[in-house]
């Protein structure tokens, strides 16, 4: 039996966007064990909800995350609305559906990119990422921001969609659904992506749900658990199905999320259908004072904002937990008999994103 | 499973004009509401300090004594905030970003032109110091 050793991978490391570390426990090629190490980038963004008051604090609620913001700042104005009971127009509601669905496309095809360049495909990496610039013209076209969009307030939302610009955002989608048809046949179906992805890095239903797996890698294992179908902002008056695959591996995770972004389309179609006229915003009265567990489906999986207040201008406590670090303990359990060759794949296809995780 | 399922798409796209820009010969794209940075109107600014006290990076100061706006163009996150919470509506988002620097020379100071802001209440006071500055 050959002595075992220990390799570090990362912080810095060709495969990782952001930093976290890895003690991979090597026997020849397989890795034995793995030991995460994070907090590398904590910005303490917690903290400032002291300094800064609550309706300010959005704005940087959405910067915890740079890549799902609105779905963040979304979740804070949620909990806050809920403590000052505050009731949304439902035309707010719905932009938000909207909004929330383009996030998601946009991370999916962001991550869609990553993976098919962590695996060394770089002209569908280029193509995932050039249809992930048609979404992001739309969210600057509508909110003003490609990246952050800054469009969520305390009661409603900043800015309105105009009607034909909503029909003709509809319009587009469906080109946009056939360029992407052609790429979520390759990653479905073609012979490299498949060697590469099918049977790595298993996680089995049992342990993704023990382990508290979130969002796409566990749905990916079969645990059908989508906060959308909770019915928060307008998702309760659409229909969809929650994505789910059963075989656990790399490829099941990327499966899910090549399904997501079809399933998007359809929220952002009957969204726009069924938006009402009305009003976008309600104007609060008065300072928050109790506290809320609002929670969201992130394009990762579940996020949760826990917001305290006393009835001053200033919230006492924000907590976020976002679903990288719940998707850690599944993912220290995949590495466990992996091969070494396989860990950048098998890091990503939890989509991590430790920006968001550290806060 | 199939092979060269890629292949259609990459011979389309070497047919394809690229898909990027050749900035800056060509501008780059932008919308009617891209937030790009915050400029002022020193002639309409009543320094009242709202948009240095709602900045959630800290990177307005106003100076009441000096008459002084300035913001910092690397603490800015281009939120917007301070543009819808100024009363005089003298901030305005333009749609260009600033242009990039190599030192930390960021801080751009205005100094504010309008004089005397409890002026319009008092219409015969207004008339004299009109006269005197």
């Amino acid at each position: 039996m050959s002595r075992r050793i220990i390799v570090p991978f990362g912080p810095q490391h060709p495969v990782l966007p952001e930093p976290i570390h890895l003690d991979l426990v090597l026997q020849d090629e397989r890795v034995v064990e793995a030991i995460p190490s994070i907090g590398y980038i904590h910005r303490g963004l917690e903290t400032l909800v002291a300094k800064r008051e609550y309706p300010e604090y959005v704005y940087i609620a959405e910067r915890t995350c740079g890549i799902c913001s609105f779905i963040h700042g979304m979740t804070y104005c949620q909990g806050v609305e809920q403590v000052m009971n505050l009731e949304v127009p439902e035309r707010a509601l719905f932009l938000r559906t909207i909004w929330s669905e383009y996030s998601r496309m946009h991370s999916h095809l962001l991550w869609l990119g990553l993976f098919a360049d962590a695996i060394g495909f770089e002209n569908l990496f280029m193509a995932s990422w050039r249809l992930r610039e048609s979404v992001l013209d739309v969210l600057e076209e509508t909110t003003g921001g490609r990246v952050i969009q800054g469009s969520c307030k305390v009661g409603g939302v900043r800015r309105d969609i105009p009607g034909e610009t909503l029909e003709c955002m509809v319009r587009d989608l469906e080109g946009f659904e056939r360029d992407f048809k052609e790429i979520a046949n390759v990653f479905l179906r073609d012979e490299s992506i498949i060697a590469r992805t099918r049977g790595v890095g298993v996680l089995s239903h049992g342990d993704a749900y023990h382990l508290g797996a979130v969002g796409p890698t566990a749905r990916g294992s079969g645990v059908a658990i989508d906060l959308r179908k909770t019915g928060y902002a307008a998702y309760g008056k659409i229909h969809f199905k929650p994505v789910v695959e059963t075989d656990g591996d790399c490829y099941a995770r990327c499966a899910v999320r090549v399904k997501e972004v079809f399933s998007s389309i359809d929220i952002v179609r009957q969204a726009a259908a069924k938006i009402p006229e009305g009003e976008i915003e309600v104007k609060p009265k008065g300072n928050p004072n109790g506290e809320c567990f609002s929670r969201a489906e992130q394009p990762r999986g579940e996020l949760v904002h826990y917001v305290k207040g006393d009835g001053s201008r200033h919230l006492v406590r924000s907590r976020i937990r976002t679903p990288t670090l719940t998707n850690v303990p599944p993912l220290v359990k995949m590495l466990a008999g992996c091969e070494l060759a396989d860990v950048p794949v098998i890091v990503l296809s939890i989509d991590p994103c430790i920006g968001c995780m550290e806060r | 499973m199939a092979f060269f399922e890629m292949a259609k798409t990459a011979i389309l796209t070497t047919l394809k004009s690229p898909a990027t820009r050749r900035y800056p010969a060509v501008s780059a794209k932008v919308t009617a509401i891209s937030r790009g940075r915050v400029t002022i109107d020193p002639a309409r600014c009543i320094s009242c300090g709202m948009c240095m006290r709602k900045c959630p990076s800290g990177a307005i100061c106003v100076v009441k004594d000096e008459k002084t706006w300035s913001v910092d163009r690397l603490k800015c996150v281009v939120c917007n905030c301070c543009v819808e919470v100024c009363p005089a509506h003298c901030l305005t988002m333009e749609t260009g970003y600033s242009p990039s620097m190599t030192v930390h020379e960021g801080i751009e100071v205005v100094q504010i032109t309008y004089v005397k802001p409890e002026r319009p209440p008092q219409k015969g006071a207004e008339e004299k110091s009109g006269q005197g500055s």
